[in-house]
């Protein structure tokens, strides 16, 4: 929680108001005892202030330690560093009398960004020392004092040139209390400024486009020649470079000048914008680059009007401000970009950014500057939207757009309407001067092959390579559904190990699925898992009806389909194929790609017959299904643990039998061995049954059931707002289309305020397992349920008595093992299926938003991760 | 589990004495984990059976497995209640002590008698198949009948009933089963003496030393004896299939003559590392796996730092413990780091070595992410110098015991040869403004080529240093 400001003090009519930016890192200079930390408490937070003397206590136990003083300023730096780099106001409670003393303060604001404020206590000595002696503990003598009101007397005059942006001076010990400190915003922060905007790429000039252009945004004159307004309010937002190159520099500046000066517009500055500026005033620059066509159409103005807009452009240009930060801070705009740790700072450093972006220092074949890619580094929660190098397509890319697309090269003015993302362009009416560069995608990356429709999106081929420090370390995941995801660092690396030695190329990878826990233990004699637990657990959680899905004994797999080459390309970066077949654990779910690619046809095939492309206006689909049989996939597992036991079992239990047969017939007392023996012997035979059922002979794709139980996601949709009952009954019209290869799962509803419904459905339970099947699953009604505590599981199962033999062994239902077997540690499971399951929705709610593929992959990363936990793996 | 032994000497009876099982009574005793019952199907002059049956319990077997470790269903069903294993072993020495120590006080005579005698076991998991029942029993005198129980398919470690028949005295067969049958089944045991090795000498005199499988039983023997923590992570090795581990398997199979091909290896990566100048000051080892490389570089002086990138934590724990990291003071040159990372991922920690090296790395990447590592390893780390090693398959005709198109390991994901490489190698060095040249590695064959194949990457514009 943060701690209130103090309440003001005095208010009265002598009240002085001194104002320090909201972000600043603001000195309090003067003697010791002039009274420095008592205007602080009275200004700031208690946190706000980093102090000399407390930091010498932290490292000293005793806040008057000299000899600790190295020590504790480097504790001081330490702290206001941090500040600092979470944007944090920080004052410095020290002396700070001597420039070496202010030095490395006022570099540590520089470091960061941050403008620097000096307080200054003018107050003679003998009113120091006074209050020193008054309130004790501050027993060094005067002369000390006296130094430090020599030394401050002598810096004061320096204070601004050292680097202080302002200096305030309080004197003598009254002052400071009738003194109130009021922060203003950073001329960057217009937080409160919502927009609706219509962000505007480097003008240059194209006086006839921008007319176009704010004429097909909606914007008009006022009257015959006043200012373009909007008719709804809507503003536009310039990105500079309005001058240089093009036909119409002074039309063009003028249209954004008054539209700014009539409150319908922003404009932040340009980098051609400030030299014409430069020279204009009469410093040397080069004329180049386009500034020749500027002067030139000055140099055509009659004297008066050239004068007049001279004054008035020096003036505009100059009191620009290098960047915005809009809309709470959901939008950043600048003219040629602006990274994270700079938006909402003022420094030199940060104004060449916006104006210049990154730049190594050198120059490229064409003579212009290399540029650091900062928009593929970037990790910003702010959209930025930026100009200043020309490129053929205005593309996202991380959370940020060049809306520069070269309209004074022969491109196109464009405009984002923002907050609806939509682009609004006018073509160039012709190239009006040649491109010093063929026009580059953003910076750093590979250049587009004609124009970003034929090629995947910048955005995809930026994502063809994830970053390490995206996934790597111990991570928090947001989530919607749920509390941030924490996932452990070593968790990660096991993740990391998967990730990079058996999963599908990640761009497929848009969701893995949670694991699910098992009904609590059932105390019944004859049973572990039973369907009473599950309704009971779900009454307990305020669920009052759910559904209850035949569960399918096979593996489980994630499966995205394409309709076609476009949609894969589009959506999934990619077409070297139209789809995925995945394990749960993103691994390729089959060995030979060619049944994968055989599956998606036939998968693509039943969507089209079944008439689900055009319903669902998607072009794609990912569905969470079941592929049978179990030998399918676990054919190893089969044939190396499963039928061995079996085999074994029933040969040692042969032999066992028969001898304990002739040992009766000779009168051993061996009856209740036998006994045994056979019950066993039945054990094994019904264990044998178990697994072999689910076995079955499978070639290629025959043989092959696709049941699939969740439509998780189409073009524009995550389907987990619709009841389980839509999923699946959308999907055995898949079963309907081709049963060959797809099996529709079977459901009942049951309502658990209802004995008979209830009663029902375990009487369905009881009939299905005891025919063969699996068990059941239990969802909630909805796909998401939640209760006072938060999400409820998504999903129970419950598993038939002879089911569980080829988990729990053949045997595990003999009184002795089942007593011991019910203690089951189910919470770790339970709350791993829940933060799994948040994390997998997430993913694909930001796959369907058409976040950047780290956003998706840290959250199925992330599954991966809290798989690896070790769990009991018979629940 | 279920053992019979069966003696047609004169007065079989006297097998009771021998066992110290009365043939007309049922005989239980609690075992660690589960009961032991031993009874009598028949019991005549001319012929007596005795029949142990072990109840084995499979609740108790894994009682305190799960704590805090990763194991897998296969712990919790498996074939343990039933085959011979181990536990039949143990099984034997707590119910047959005094049989097994040859001794006997109402029959010493007896104990000493080669009998008749033939023991039953209907189901043994034989990894080896019935040839290694064969080798292991046939050089003791054991005639040997196998029969393969109908599997649903034959897995890769078969299920037999074994009957073995000989004339012997009776503590000389529960000896050979007591260290046969662990050998035989090769497989996870749960439960282990502190005092393995002396058991095994013990068991063995008189035998064991000139047994021609000696070293096969001994290795068998105590492998699967080690303390529990050894076995988890034996566990997990088998199961995680570490590609470093394999590859020292794979080269002790197929290294050529001399040095193994391992050895050569490194020599070729340490000479195209240093090339025709001396060794770069800082080298990146991606895929450094249990650390050869990077031993073998910090021997070589003018290396001032080595960085090792694997992506299995496990081979990265292994490395440390070889390069003793833990106990390097940090005056020590060169300073070695050791990093988990990934070749398909982008790594900002990868980027401005002199020289990476990356040896038998690339077949292990799956073809589909061949882009991104191409992208991650030249675009991105982009080291000055770049040596890659890889098999060449073309050679694999020349390796014994590897099947036609069979790869050296599992988890080689391909193997190219050396067209295939070095198109590969000349488009990524086109696309990325590297030079590339080849190198053999190991003895080159005139048609098929060296075992191995290297390729070495020199960024243009920068080049390899040149000594003057």
């Amino acid at each position: 929680m943060t701690d209130a400001l103090p309440a003001s003090p005095d208010r009265g009519p002598a009240a002085k108001v001194i104002t320090v930016p909201a972000f600043s890192l603001v000195l309090l200079v003067g003697a010791s005892g002039c009274g420095k930390s008592t205007f602080g408490a009275r200004n700031f937070r208690p946190t706000e202030i980093v102090g000399s003397d407390h930091c010498r206590g932290v490292v000293s136990d005793d806040e008057t330690d000299q000899s600790a003083s190295r020590e504790a300023f480097d504790l001081l730096y330490h702290i206001a560093g941090v500040r600092l780099r979470r944007g944090l106001l920080t004052v410095i409670d020290a002396t700070n009398v001597r420039p070496d003393s202010r030095r490395p303060l006022l570099e540590l604001a520089r470091a960061h960004d941050a403008l620097a404020v000096a307080i200054v206590f003018d107050v003679t000595e003998r009113d120091c020392i006074a209050r020193n002696a008054a309130r004790g503990g501050r027993d060094f003598g005067p002369h000390v004092v006296r130094t430090h009101c020599r030394e401050l007397r002598a810096s004061l005059r320096h204070l601004r040139s050292e680097g202080f942006r302002y200096v305030h001076v309080l004197e003598g010990l009254e002052e400071p209390n009738r003194t109130r400190v009021e922060r203003t915003p950073l001329w960057t922060d217009r937080r409160g400024e919502t927009g609706p905007f219509d962000i505007i790429g480097d003008v240059h000039g194209c006086g006839d486009e921008l007319e176009a252009l704010l004429a097909r945004l909606g914007y008009s004159p006022d009257g015959a020649s006043g200012p373009y307004r909007h008719a709804a309010g809507r503003r536009a937002v310039f990105l500079g470079d309005l001058v240089d190159r093009g036909p119409r520099v002074v039309d063009s500046a003028r249209i954004v000048m008054d539209m700014v000066g009539a409150g319908s517009a922003l404009c932040v500055p340009g980098n051609h914008d400030l030299k014409l500026l430069r020279h204009l005033r009469g410093r040397p620059v080069k004329v180049s680059h386009g500034l020749e066509a500027s002067l030139a159409q000055l140099e055509a103005l009659p004297a008066e009007a050239r004068e007049a807009f001279v004054e008035r452009y020096c003036e505009f240009v100059d009191a620009l401000v290098s960047h915005f930060v809009l809309d709470g801070g959901k939008l950043v705009v600048a003219h040629a970009g602006m990274k994270e740790e700079y938006q909402g700072r003022a420094s030199t450093r940060v104004r060449d950014f916006a104006l210049y972006g990154e730049t190594t220092g050198e120059s490229d074949e064409f003579g212009l500057p290399v540029r650091l890619d900062w928009a593929a580094a970037y990790r910003g929660a702010a959209a930025v939207v930026y100009g200043h190098t020309p490129c053929p397509e205005a593309e996202w890319l991380n959370g940020t757009m060049n809306v520069d697309t070269g309209c004074v090269f022969g491109g196109k003015l464009t405009a984002l309407r923002y907050p609806e993302r939509e682009l609004v362009q006018v073509p160039a009416r012709c190239a009006y001067v040649r491109s010093p560069r063929p026009l580059a995608s953003a910076a750093g990356t590979a250049p587009a092959q004609e124009g970003a429709a034929a090629g995947p999106s910048l955005q995809w081929r930026h994502d063809e390579l994830l970053d390490l420090a995206d996934v790597h370390g111990k991570r928090v995941i947001e989530t919607r559904l749920s509390h941030p995801v924490t996932v452990p660092a070593e968790h990660a690396a096991a993740a990391l190990e998967v990730m990079s030695r058996f999963a599908v190329d990640p761009r497929w990878i848009i969701y893995l699925p949670p694991t699910m826990s098992p009904a609590a233990a059932s105390k019944r004699v004859d049973c572990l898992e039973h369907p009473d637990e599950v309704f009971r657990y779900f009454r307990e959680h305020g669920v009052k009806r759910v559904v209850c899905e035949e569960k399918h004994m096979g593996s489980r797999a994630v499966i995205v389909a394409c309709r076609d080459e476009a949609a894969a390309g589009r959506r999934f970066g990619t077409a070297a194929r139209l789809g995925a077949c995945l394990t749960r654990t993103g691994r390729p779910f089959f060995e030979d790609p060619a049944t994968e690619g055989a599956l998606l046809a036939r998968l693509r095939a039943a969507f089209e017959r079944a008439g689900l492309w055009t319903e669902l206006d998607t072009d794609w689909a990912c569905l969470d299904a079941e592929v049978l049989p179990w030998n399918a996939r676990a054919r190893a597992l089969v044939e190396d643990l499963y039928a061995p036991v079996g085999e074994a079992g029933a040969a040692t239990l042969r032999a066992a039998r028969g001898s304990a047969g002739s040992a009766l017939a000779r009168g051993v007392d061996v009856g209740a061995l036998s006994e045994g023996l056979a019950r066993h012997a039945a054990a094994v035979d019904r264990y044998r049954e178990a697994y072999r059922r689910y076995c079955w002979e499978v070639q290629g794709l025959e043989g092959l059931r696709v049941a699939p139980f969740h439509l998780l996601a189409t073009e524009g949709k995550v389907h987990a707002d619709r009841e389980h009952v839509w999923h699946l009954s959308m999907l055995a019209r898949l079963a309907e289309a081709d049963p060959t290869s797809f099996r529709a799962t079977v459901w009942r509803e049951v309502d658990l305020e209802s004995e008979s419904s209830t009663a029902a459905a375990t009487a369905w339970w009881e009939e299905s397992t005891a025919a063969g099947a699996e068990g059941m699953v239990v969802k909630p009604w909805t796909f998401v349920a939640r209760d006072a505590e938060g999400l409820v599981q998504p999903a129970l199962k419950c598993r038939g008595r002879e089911y569980l033999r080829i988990i729990y062994g053949p045997t595990y239902l003999e009184p002795g093992s089942l007593d011991r077997l019910r203690v089951r540690r189910l919470g770790l499971k339970r709350s791993l299926a829940l933060r799994e399951f948040a994390l997998g929705v997430e993913a694909l709610e930001r796959f369907v938003r058409g976040e950047p593929l780290r956003r998706v992959h840290e959250c199925v990363f992330g599954v991966l991760a809290l798989e690896s936990e070790p769990v009991d793996p018979r629940l | 589990m279920f053992l019979s032994l069966t003696t047609t000497a004169p007065l079989a009876t006297d097998l009771g004495f021998l066992l110290m099982k009365n043939p007309a009574n049922l005989y239980t005793r609690d075992l660690a984990f589960g009961k032991a019952y031993v009874f009598y199907p028949e019991a005549t002059e001319e012929r007596c059976t005795a029949v142990l049956w072990v109840e084995v319990d499979p609740v108790e077997l894994v009682r305190g497995l799960g704590k805090g470790k990763d194991i897998g269903i296969e712990q919790y069903v498996n074939d343990r209640p039933y085959v011979a294993s181990s536990l039949l072993s143990v099984a034997i020495a707590q119910v047959f002590s005094t049989a097994l120590s040859g001794r006997s006080k109402e029959r010493p005579a007896r104990a000493a008698e080669a009998l008749p005698l033939e023991a039953v076991l209907p189901a043994v998991r034989c990894t080896g198949g019935e040839e290694l029942a064969r080798a292991l029993w046939e050089p003791l005198g054991y005639e040997v009948r196998t029969d393969r129980l109908s599997a649903l398919a034959a897995g890769a470690r078969s299920v037999l009933s074994l009957r073995l028949l000989a004339t012997r005295p009776l503590h000389e067969l529960l000896e050979h089963l007591y260290v046969l049958l662990p050998v035989l089944d090769d497989a996870k045991h749960y439960f282990v003496g502190p005092d393995e090795v002396e058991k095994l000498l013990r068991r063995g005199e008189g035998w064991l030393p000139r047994h021609p499988a000696r070293e096969l039983i001994v290795r068998r023997y105590l492998r699967y004896r080690r303390p529990m923590v050894e076995l988890a992570l034996e566990r997990l090795d088998a199961d995680e299939d570490d590609p470093g581990q394999a590859q020292e398997r794979e080269d002790a199979r197929f290294g050529p003559e001399g040095a193994s091909l391992s050895a050569c290896r490194l020599d070729a990566v340490v000479s195209a590392l240093r090339g025709d100048a001396l060794i770069p000051s800082r080298i990146l080892d991606l895929g450094c796996g249990q650390g050869a490389l990077l031993e073998r570089l910090a021997r070589e002086g003018g290396v001032r730092e080595l960085v090792g990138v694997d992506v299995s934590p496990r081979c990265l724990a292994r490395a440390a413990a070889r390069l003793r990291l833990d106990s390097r003071p940090p005056s020590h040159v060169p300073a070695i780091k050791l990093l988990q990372g990934s070749a398909v991922y982008r790594d900002a920690r990868l980027k401005g070595f002199e020289a990476a090296a990356l040896v038998e790395v690339l077949e292990h990447v799956e073809p589909e992410r061949l882009p991104a590592f191409e992208r991650a390893v030249f675009g991105e780390a982009n080291p000055k110098r770049l040596v890659l090693t890889t098999p060449n398959a073309e050679f694999n005709v020349r390796m014994p015991g590897l099947r036609p198109g069979e790869r050296r390991h599992p988890d080689h994901r391909f193997e190219w040869d050396r067209e295939t490489f070095r198109v590969w190698c000349a488009r990524v060095a086109e696309t990325h403004g590297y030079h590339v040249r080849f190198l053999p590695v190991g003895p080159e064959d005139p048609q098929v080529g060296p075992p191995t194949q290297l390729a070495v990457f020199d960024l243009s514009g920068a080049g390899p240093r040149r000594s003057a």
